[in-house]
């Protein structure tokens, strides 16, 4: 090919791709709803496209992980494009609440939710609850092992056969409710008990969830639906169970509306969209978590939401991760 | 022959003496406009390279006395200490890897020489969290080599968690980075000097030591420097395989405390560590010239016969392949024989392919244009202006993505608004990260050419424009492709900077796969990931095509 004819070319891939890009970035004006979300595309673009269909809406989403999107918020400041926040976790909107980026929510939005699963200062409300409990494999594990309590673990019997994921933002709040509940001793006595016992560490649920199963290590601490949504996925049964302790923390997924949003009221359309029947139902179904506005049932596999005993928490707690980050460095975990 | 040979015995003499060559910079005479523009050039581009230092500063100086705090957790210093123990672990065999692959596929009569060439520097196209988490599904403990080593009694492996497995799994993936560099290299080797260190009675090994290696010098530090960087910002491998690396550290900061000044004092940490990494490569590299100053040209390279090695080398190639390329496609496979949980996973996978493709086509040809001021620069006119901007255009390699991201967005969202979230935005992000692995090729393909022929045109009346197109772009072209390929490559698996400035509603096969397996949807991600692995396998041998056919 002579070179004329691959400048050519070039120019042509060059134009094609800035035109492309640019293209999709004329963001300015087109779109009605700007949502920064945390849960991933996989589960969540129907739901939205539903909702977009139903009003007629333009509405952009950023996927992200959870965390990175709060970071990018926070060095957004005041020009950030987002009007929603959708986090997988409440820790994450408690960040934001407290460095004042989050809108007081209308109270038929807030009370929709029960008070464990919405923010204390009413500026984010949960959408679908995620329980802690421990996933394991019944043929490694005697029933009589089982544990009630989390102290439990701590017994020699479990050396070298647990794993858990120190990074992941679902372990780390699970620690800071430990902290807030029952003291920076008691959980510093407890990590270092699970540490002492060979604990694994892996980056993040999923890996713990296949470990079990690939028999690496016997149980996990992990969210109750991973087991669920790999199972869906499998052509045979998966030989592994969740097993609820007599204390169940469960966390959240909710939204919270940024202070610089203009556009607050198709957002707060949107959030009761997520708290209609149809959105609670699609999260039951499609992500096995638990619905939280009570009008609609879990997923039969699931024990019931009344069936589990929370911890005595306020969920806005679970932003005061700094101290867990310095416990859990203490204890050589992170 | 007879030119050949007086040329080569008055160079040997040269290396005799003093061990080392003499540099001969090109003399564009200092002064001249043409100068002053190639400097603020690259000078240009070394500041945009400078843009997250300056968010990392910002961040840093405003904790103030925190500061000390943080670098006083002994923590710190023995995570730090990791990443330097993987980084050189990494590197080391990085480059026996590379090198042996490349001096094999170029310069021997491997069987199916041309096939192994391909498929070795295939790697190159797997995210290392791909990667990674194949490799923990094959050779972690009750993984797929466990199950076939069961019944001949083997009942655990060795952990691959840790620094085996971070290593194992950095090496796996990096490595093509040193090979494709050589190889660029062997092909621009003169036989003639060879041939002349042959005939003063240097045996085919020490030719090997004396004469090839020490030409492939600037090539293999090319190489090396780009693996050295991956390593130290690699964030995807070092998580799964549990290896406690200092970007497990600045993500922990980001992510889970939401504290970007804490990151940023680990972010400016890092890129001192760069700066030693830098000097170190300044060293290695070294001064000779590498281009043929005797008359002639460049004639075929002989063909070492392997003779009984031949099974031996066939069975290296094979099994690097198997480890690299094989394991993780057998891992997409299986998952894409797997029934999908959703309606049909292949949906949307057109456009996303797409997405990735013009930006990664974008950002290759924007970096490639970038980095030839900022080479032409360092190797024309060597001094210290020049070195420096050399170095600020590799600072960003060694940064983790989601570094560079956030600071972009620092700048972006209050600075530039309107560029916030649109296409250049994310392209000049692109640019800062990978503009190495446009510089590393380049630089290798300047220093084969002789500054004489440039200077023969000036002295014939060519205007510098005219030079550089006659004359420099054709006869750099293998280093051109080559860092069109590495950055096209890289950039196709991208995350971070991707998901955090991308337009939005701009889904990439990176982000696609990223998406589905964060959700434990493997099946949904499996046809992005092997659209990924055949549209990069795809390009990379058009490029070595083109490569191929310039010599």
């Amino acid at each position: 090919m002579p070179t004329w004819a691959w400048a050519v070319l070039l120019l042509v891939l060059v134009w094609a791709g800035w035109t492309r890009l640019t293209w999709l970035s004329g963001r300015e004006g087109a779109a009605d709803l700007v949502i920064y979300s945390g849960r991933s595309e996989a589960l969540i673009a129907d739901l939205i496209a539903e909702f977009e269909a139903e009003q007629e809406w333009t509405i952009h989403v950023r996927y992200g992980q959870t965390a990175e999107l709060a970071a990018t918020i926070l060095e957004e400041g005041a020009n950030s494009p987002a009007d929603v926040f959708f986090a997988q976790d409440a820790g994450a909107l408690g960040a934001l609440a407290r460095a004042g980026r989050l809108q007081v929510l209308p109270t038929e939005l807030r009370t929709a939710v029960p008070a464990p699963f919405r923010s204390a200062q009413d500026q984010w409300v949960g959408i679908s609850g995620r329980a802690r409990v421990l996933v394991y494999h019944p043929d490694r594990v005697a029933p009589h092992e089982l544990p009630t309590h989390w102290d439990d673990l701590r017994d020699p019997a479990w050396r070298g056969r647990l794993g858990w994921a120190p990074t992941n933002g679902s372990f780390q709040a699970f620690v800071t409710a430990m902290r807030v509940t029952r003291g920076m001793d008691a959980t510093r006595d407890w990590l270092i008990g699970l540490r002492d016992l060979r604990t694994r560490s892996y980056a993040r649920n999923t890996p713990i969830v296949w470990a079990v199963v690939a028999g690496e290590i016997d149980a996990g601490l992990v969210n109750h639906y991973y087991l669920h949504a790999l199972a869906r996925q499998r052509a045979e049964p998966l030989p592994i169970r969740n097993h609820y302790l007599d204390e169940v923390l469960v966390n959240v997924a909710g939204v919270g509306i940024l202070d610089t949003s203009a556009r607050s009221e198709a957002a707060r359309a949107f959030i009761a969209f997520l708290l209609s029947d149809r959105a609670q139902r699609f999260f039951t179904e499609e992500t096995f978590e638990y619905p939280l506005t009570g009008r609609v049932d879990p997923h039969p596999d699931l024990p019931p939401l009344s069936a589990l005993q929370t911890p005595d928490l306020d969920l806005d707690d679970l932003d005061d991760l700094e101290p867990t980050l310095n416990l859990l460095q203490e204890c050589n975990i992170l | 022959m007879c030119v050949t040979h007086r040329y080569a015995c008055s160079w040997w003499a040269a290396v005799q003496r003093g061990g080392r060559l003499t540099f001969f910079p090109g003399r564009i005479p200092a002064g001249s406009p043409a100068v002053r523009v190639l400097a603020a050039t690259a000078w240009g581009v070394a500041i945009l390279c400078l843009l997250p230092l300056v968010y990392l500063f910002v961040r840093t100086l405003q904790i103030g006395p925190g500061i000390a705090r943080i670098l006083g957790r002994a923590r710190i210093w023995q995570v730090g200490g990791n990443s330097v123990a993987l980084t050189l672990a990494v590197t080391a065999s990085a480059v026996c890897v590379g090198t042996s692959l490349a001096w094999l596929t170029t310069r021997t009569d491997l069987r199916g020489r041309r096939f192994w060439s391909a498929v070795t520097s295939l790697p190159l196209v797997l995210p290392s969290y791909v990667g990674a988490f194949a490799l923990i599904a094959a050779l972690g403990p009750n993984g797929m080599l466990q199950a076939v080593l069961a019944p001949l009694g083997v009942e655990r492996l060795p952990s691959i968690y840790g620094f085996p497995g971070a290593w194992l799994a950095l090496t796996l993936f990096t490595y093509p980075y040193v090979q494709l560099s050589v190889r660029a290299g062997l092909r621009g080797l003169d036989p003639g000097q060879e041939e002349a260190a042959r005939s003063l009675g240097l045996s085919s090994t020490q030719v090997m030591w004396r004469v090839v290696l020490p030409h492939l010098r600037p090539s293999i530090a090319a190489g090396a420097l780009l693996v050295a960087l991956y390593t130290l910002s690699d964030f995807g491998a070092v998580a799964l395989l549990q290896f406690n690396a200092f970007t497990r550290e600045i993500y922990v900061q980001y992510t889970a405390a939401l504290d970007r000044s804490a990151a940023a004092v680990l972010g400016v940490m890092l890129v001192g560590l760069t700066l030693l990494i830098l000097r170190g490569e300044y060293h290695l590299r070294g001064r000779g010239v590498h281009y043929r100053s005797g008359p002639g040209t460049a004639r075929r390279q002989p063909v070492v016969a392997l003779g009984r090695w031949q099974g031996l080398a066939c069975g290296w190639c094979a099994l690097v392949t198997l480890l690299a390329l094989g394991v993780p496609l057998l891992v997409i496979g299986y998952w894409l024989v797997q029934p999908a949980s959703v309606a049909n996973p292949w949906a949307g996978v057109w456009g996303q392919t797409m997405n990735s493709v013009s930006a990664a086509g974008v950002a290759a040809v924007t970096a490639v244009i970038a980095a030839f001021p900022v080479m032409v620069y360092s190797v024309r006119r060597p001094g210290r202006s020049s070195r420096w901007a050399e170095r600020c255009g590799y600072l960003g390699h060694a940064l983790p993505g989601v570094v560079v991201a956030l600071a972009l967005v620092f700048l972006g969202a209050r600075h530039v608004p309107r560029l916030y979230q649109t296409g250049p935005l994310l392209i000049l992000a692109y640019v800062i990260l990978f503009l190495p692995l446009a510089l590393g090729p380049l630089r290798a393909a300047l220093l084969n050419l002789s500054p004489r022929l440039e200077e023969a045109a000036a002295a014939l009346g060519a205007t510098p424009l005219r030079i550089l197109r006659t004359i420099t772009l054709p006869s750099v072209r293998p280093g051109v492709w080559l860092g069109l390929a590495l950055v096209f490559l890289t950039v196709m698996k991208e995350l971070p900077a991707t998901l955090i400035l991308g337009p939005t509603g701009f889904h990439t096969l990176a982000t696609r796969i990223w998406g589905a397996t964060e959700e434990a949807l493997f099946t949904h991600a499996a046809p992005s990931a092997l659209i990924l692995v055949v549209v990069s396998a795809w390009s990379l041998w058009i490029i070595l095509q083109q490569e191929e056919s310039v010599r």
